[in-house]
């Protein structure tokens, strides 16, 4: 376990929220361990540099006050000073650069990626794809700190436990073998950082970025988006469970299961109504809500409502098509048809037209669908 | 160089006019006086500083404790990137031309810019350009919302429609600093009185002649790439879409090869500033003024070579991350040594601390604070962790507040006197700088706590660990903000009315612009001063040599 | 040169009216661009080429009633390097978006390099250069051939090369005092910019309507169409200056020891003339 200076959150992951951080953790990868040594250096030493200039200042202001009767020295040069006062910073700078590029490839190095995921950052939530395990799901914002976050809303942040902290579906990774994250984007740019992985990472829409690390001890470590993405950026919280390898062998066994059970379930089941509503649920909960919200409220000014909504009430070709293929006006009403399957859409569309009061009545199916694409 | 010119006239005009601009607004809009046009952009700083200051002021409001209180994400959002672009292109940027403006003419005994009407193009160009930028919060979706960086494809693919006007008032302001640069460049080079070595030139106008440099290195740069914005958003061309074969990171390394030069283009100047008044108050010579100016170009220089260090996230090659740490780190050398020089100035002077000197040594120690956590950021590793949180947050506002800022108000306070004739309340100036000094450390120093403790940059929101050090900073920024207010009441009171402040109110200034009346004349130098003058006002060792 | 003292210029309305036509042609542009009318910007256009040309206007009055001495004349002229010097910086924006996107980002989506693991995301990517299918086609138009260093670019480069030599020769004319050479070649260099300004035309309307090659044909379109437009909107509106010039010379201006404005315009000219050496060897050839 991390002997940092804060209370490791694994530990005591209710106690973490009340206390002071006032520094780094210490993490619990090798490469956080070497990134918080360099910034304990470089903070050492700027400590120093700041205590020798402030005590120089005022060593001068006290001792050399005219109204102390002090008369000025003619001088207005010293050569001798002068190039001490530049090869003493230099030395030190090269006496810290020589740690630091050594630290630097060696968290640079990659690794034999025993497990790989493929996280992508998109308008606000992360998805995390397990490609060898056949996994993949998104991890959204928990509902409580949805709630909380809200303007005027009735409910205190300090009520909701790791208030924008915490996700429904944490990342889970095992100890102790070499991961492999591939970061990619859906839309803007995003950044994916756990400080107790030592690490922040861009996610760039239309590129990967690899990352390298093994995490040492089990525990939950909580971290966020960290470059500004748009409306939702403080909204998109990272939830990383490290578990040990057996119990990660066993998590992938049932999920890997229950994807699939859900997936020949569902797709042998009939589309009706109830089957429709309860897809869309799900779906809308995932990906929908993030924006136009849980209660289908919208956000005003940002993202319309669609409780209520003029598309969702009118034709159901025309709000296919919208979900389908995206709005021509605003880019981040994306085309879903390249996300989901018919049926996911099916059920979204046929969700969205009966919950919330909006009682068209209508059921859209998976062929509707189809032809819209 | 100069040539030994007589008089001055004024062109085939009124005879009238000589005597000055015409009365009232219609004068303001047409003069060609360096004075005036200096006036115009100090006032026009002035006001967007307090523009810029209630955007802050609204932000810290918002972050005083966890939860929205005030405002939208998506307003928080545009708060926020108005901010940044009003602060460094309205407020910073046109406050140091508009120093350059009353100053360089006065310090180098010329009649006026070399270029008056560019002169006066360069700046009506920004009342417009802060018009397009601030008109875009009436506009659907809201005003500009990507930070002041403005990152594609969140500018470009999504970017509300204010966005566009953003870009043509950047586009506007780059035009103003170009021509702008020009001018100085013309006027120092050109202009100096007869007898003015450039070695012997004050540092002001040393720092000038290089910061104007590096705006015409890089402003043109920032037109290309917010050009390139535009394209992508409305005649598609893919420069930052992937689909297309472009690259979003292609934004960030163009415009950081802005960027980065442009942070000097901020600070070299206050350099220049606190390099004339602490000899002033010290009476005593600038300690090393070749290595002073040295520095300087050393700096300009390495300020365009290592823009990739505020990109050390998205995924370069390692071999990069290398080269520009090190050129990065390379930059503390030339920095270090203008602290310690300062400090070298003071050393065995006779110290007085009037306005001006207070501030200056405040920037000589808080700018310090900046320079060192400038120097954490640039170590790749602990910049994993630093990178696009509150720690650099902190960082930037310790080099453009305490340090940009900091040395401007310095040199209002030092200069007021020449410009307006009188002095100003030295009671209130202190005050100032007492609040200042302490509220802008409450304000920025426990941000960088809170991004150690995991805040990222451009949240309305946060996590309940964090809600202390943002209180904290909330209520500092909020009495740093009022303090502004004294300063405000000083400066009017001053240009209304006071003492007499005479030719030369401070006993330790050099220069020529102290051999001149209070205020000066209209034509500043109608006639060169002469090469004694300029000898006696000059460094005492003409900068030959070095006198122990 | 120096019994005339360095000139000041009274108050002028031209500057600050020549601002009020360029943010209101811009901010108009921007309306247009969100559907809304023309008439602003259009207004904003006339405006700023009426202040411009009365600016302009002033400043030659000012040369001819000679009011400019020879320091004024430095003045012009480290401002006109110094212009030049910020095109080119301009430029240079451009040309570094050129080599990133192909030294690396292109290489990159295809599988090459530091961040070859972009290919995951494009697998059926192939880096190449000229950019002829994106990583994503569907979403742009696809042209069917690149544009080759042959033919119309290749006899444009021997225009503007040939017009820089005419306009050097027209200067040299000029500081002979002999006139009629000296409108001759100024005429020639007028004609030859022309030209390629047709030629650039009508290259433009081959790539558009015979190769399907546009703004919107990927990176290898923007860059293609932004470095050469860029280009050719400067080489426009150096037309215009030598015009301007032409019409000068034909009024009897410049001497053989004072012609700031004509020197100003041939360096223009120079600068759009190395320019393109640059766009014809890293846009066309390479």
């Amino acid at each position: 376990m991390s002997e940092s200076d804060g209370p490791s959150p694994a530990a005591a992951p209710a106690l973490a929220d009340g206390l002071l951080h006032w520094n780094l953790p210490r993490g619990v990868t090798s490469t956080s361990q070497q990134v918080y040594a360099m910034h304990m250096m470089v903070t050492w030493v700027s400590a120093l540099v700041a205590i020798v200039v402030f005590a120089a200042v005022l060593w001068t202001v006290v001792r050399y006050r005219r109204s102390r009767g002090a008369v000025p020295a003619g001088f207005s040069g010293h050569l001798g000073l002068e190039v001490i006062w530049t090869l003493v910073p230099a030395l030190v700078l090269i006496g810290m650069a020589i740690p630091t590029t050594r630290v630097l490839l060696d968290i640079n190095r990659s690794g034999s990626a025993a497990v790989t995921v493929r996280v992508t950052g998109s308008q606000w939530k992360w998805h995390y794809a397990y490609p060898d395990l056949g996994i993949g799901f998104y991890s959204n914002l928990k509902d409580d700190s949805r709630e909380a976050s809200r303007k005027g809303s009735n409910r205190s942040p300090q009520t909701v436990p790791h208030y924008l902290s915490d996700v429904d579906r944490p990342l889970v990774l095992p100890t102790g073998l070499d991961v492999r994250l591939q970061i990619a984007s859906d839309d803007v740019i995003h950044s994916w950082w756990v400080p107790e992985l030592g690490f922040k990472r861009d996610a760039i829409p239309g590129f990967i970025n690899l990352m390298d690390f093994v995490i040492d001890s089990p525990g939950i470590y909580r971290g966020q988006c960290a470059e500004l993405c748009g409306v939702g950026h403080a909204y998109m919280p990272i939830v990383v469970q490290a578990v040990a390898p057996d119990a990660f062998k066993t998590w992938a066994l049932a999920e890997q299961q229950r994807q699939a059970a859900l997936r020949s379930e569902s797709a042998a089941r009939p589309w009706t109504m109830a089957e429709a509503l309860t897809q869309g649920q799900a779906t809308y909960e995932a990906i929908c809500a993030a924006c136009h919200q849980k209660d289908g409220q919208g956000l005003p000014g940002a993202f319309p409502a669609l409780k209520g909504s003029k598309v969702v009430a009118g034709p159901i070709a025309e709000h296919i098509r919208l979900v389908v293929h995206g709005s021509p006006k605003n880019p981040v009403m994306r085309a879903f048809g390249k996300e989901m399957d018919d049926r996911q859409l099916a059920g979204l569309i046929t969700y969205e037209r009966n919950a919330w009061g909006n009682n068209t009545g209508d059921l859209a199916t998976p062929e509707q669908v189809e032809a819209a694409r | 160089m100069s040539e030994a010119n007589g008089r001055t006239v004024m062109g085939p005009a009124p005879a009238g006019a000589s005597h000055g601009r015409p009365r009232g607004l219609w004068g303001w809009l047409v003069t060609t006086n360096h004075k005036d046009i200096g006036t115009l952009y100090l006032v026009l700083s002035l006001v967007m500083l307090f523009a810029g200051g209630l955007l802050a002021l609204l932000i810290r409001a918002e972050l005083f404790q966890p939860g929205l209180q005030l405002m939208q994400p998506e307003l928080y959002n545009s708060m926020v990137t108005m901010h940044g672009l009003t602060m460094i292109f309205l407020v910073i940027m046109p406050a140091l031309v508009g120093l350059a403006n009353w100053q360089i003419p006065l310090m180098i005994g010329a009649p006026d810019m070399a270029l008056p009407r560019i002169n006066n193009w360069s700046f009506w160009l920004l009342p417009f350009a802060a018009l397009l930028l601030w008109g875009g919060l009436l506009l659907p979706r809201g005003g500009p919302d990507a930070g002041w960086t403005f990152y594609a494809p969140l500018s470009s693919t999504f970017g509300p429609p204010s966005m566009d006007f953003m870009i043509f008032a950047i586009h506007l302001m780059g035009v103003s600093s170009v021509m702008g640069a020009i001018n100085i460049v013309a006027t120092i080079v050109n202009l100096r009185a007869p007898g003015m070595r450039l070695i012997a030139m004050p540092l002001f106008v040393w720092t000038w002649l290089i910061t104007a440099f590096l705006l015409l290195l890089a402003m043109p740069v920032l037109a290309g790439v917010a050009t390139m914005v535009l394209t992508d958003r409305h005649f598609g061309t893919s420069f930052f879409n992937a689909a297309g074969g472009g690259d979003p990171v292609l934004f960030q390394h163009v415009f950081w090869f802005f960027g980065h030069p442009e942070v000097y283009i901020m600070i070299l100047p206050a350099f220049g500033v606190v390099s004339e008044i602490i000899p002033a108050f010290s009476r005593k010579p600038l300690f090393g003024r070749e290595s002073m100016i040295l520095a300087v170009v050393a700096i300009a220089f390495l300020s365009a070579i290592v823009w990739a260090h505020h990109m050390f996230t998205v995924g370069m090659p390692v071999s990069g991350q290398l080269f520009f740490m090190y050129a990065t780190v390379v930059i503390a050398i030339p920095t270090a040594i203008k602290v310690f020089n300062w400090i070298a100035t003071m050393w065995q002077g006779s110290l007085s601390f009037e306005t001006p000197m207070l501030w200056a040594i405040g920037f000589v120690c808080l700018f310090t604070v900046g320079g060192l956590s400038g120097v954490m950021l640039a170590n790749v590793p602990a910049d994993y962790q630093y990178q696009d949180t509150y720690f650099v947050v902190a960082h930037l506002h310790y080099v453009l507040v305490t340090g940009s800022l900091f040395a401007i108000v310095a040199a209002i306070y030092f200069w007021l006197p020449k410009w307006t004739g009188h002095r100003y309340d030295e009671r209130l100036g202190k005050l100032h700088f007492w609040l200042s000094a302490v509220s802008v450390n409450l304000a920025f120093f426990p941000m960088h706590f809170a991004g150690l403790a995991g805040m990222p940059r451009r949240v309305p929101d946060y996590a309940l660990q964090l809600a202390d050090f943002n209180l904290v900073s909330s209520i500092g920024a909020f009495v740093f903000g009022l303090a502004q207010l004294v300063f405000l009441w000083v400066v009017v009171q001053t240009i209304r009315g006071g003492e007499p402040a005479g030719s030369r109110p401070w006993d330790g200034a050099r220069g020529l612009e102290w051999t001149l009346p209070s205020p000066p004349p209209y034509h500043s130098f109608a006639t060169p001063p002469s090469l004694e003058v300029v000898m006696a006002e000059g460094p005492t060792d003409h900068g030959t040599a070095a006198q122990t | 040169m120096s019994e005339v003292p360095y000139y000041v210029p009274p108050p002028s309305p031209w500057p600050p009216l020549t601002a009020l036509g360029l943010a209101l042609m811009l901010g108009g542009l921007a309306h247009v661009l969100h559907q809304g009318h023309w008439l602003p910007m259009a207004a904003g256009a006339l405006i700023l080429i009426y202040a411009i040309v009365r600016w302009f206007g002033a400043v030659i009055g000012e040369t001819q009633a000679g009011v400019y001495n020879a320091q004024a004349d430095r003045t012009f002229r480290i401002g006109m390097a110094w212009f030049i010097f910020s095109e080119v910086l301009f430029f240079a924006g451009f040309f570094g978006a050129l080599f990133y996107l192909r030294e690396f980002s292109v290489p990159w989506l295809g599988g090459y390099g530091a961040k070859g693991a972009a290919h995951l995301l494009w697998p059926d990517f192939v880096s190449q250069w000229p950019l002829l299918e994106m990583p994503r086609s569907a979403d742009f138009r696809v042209p069917r051939a690149a544009m080759g260093p042959m033919g119309i670019p290749a006899i444009n480069t021997a225009i503007l090369l040939l017009s820089g030599l005419t306009v050097t020769l027209a200067l040299w004319a000029l500081k002979r005092d002999a006139r009629r050479p000296l409108t001759a070649w100024l005429v020639a260099t007028i004609a030859l910019g022309a030209t390629f300004i047709a030629l650039q035309v009508h290259e433009y309307l081959y790539a558009y309507q015979e190769l399907g090659l546009t703004l919107r044909s990927g990176v290898y379109g923007s860059t293609f169409f932004m470095l050469t437009g860029f280009h050719g909107l400067h080489v426009t509106l150096g037309v215009i200056m030598l015009l301007a010039i032409l019409g000068r010379v034909l009024k009897g201006h410049f001497t053989p020891r004072e012609h700031f404005g004509f020197e100003a315009v041939a360096l223009y000219w120079h600068f759009v003339d190395v320019v393109w050496l640059g766009l014809y060897l890293f846009v066309y050839w390479i």
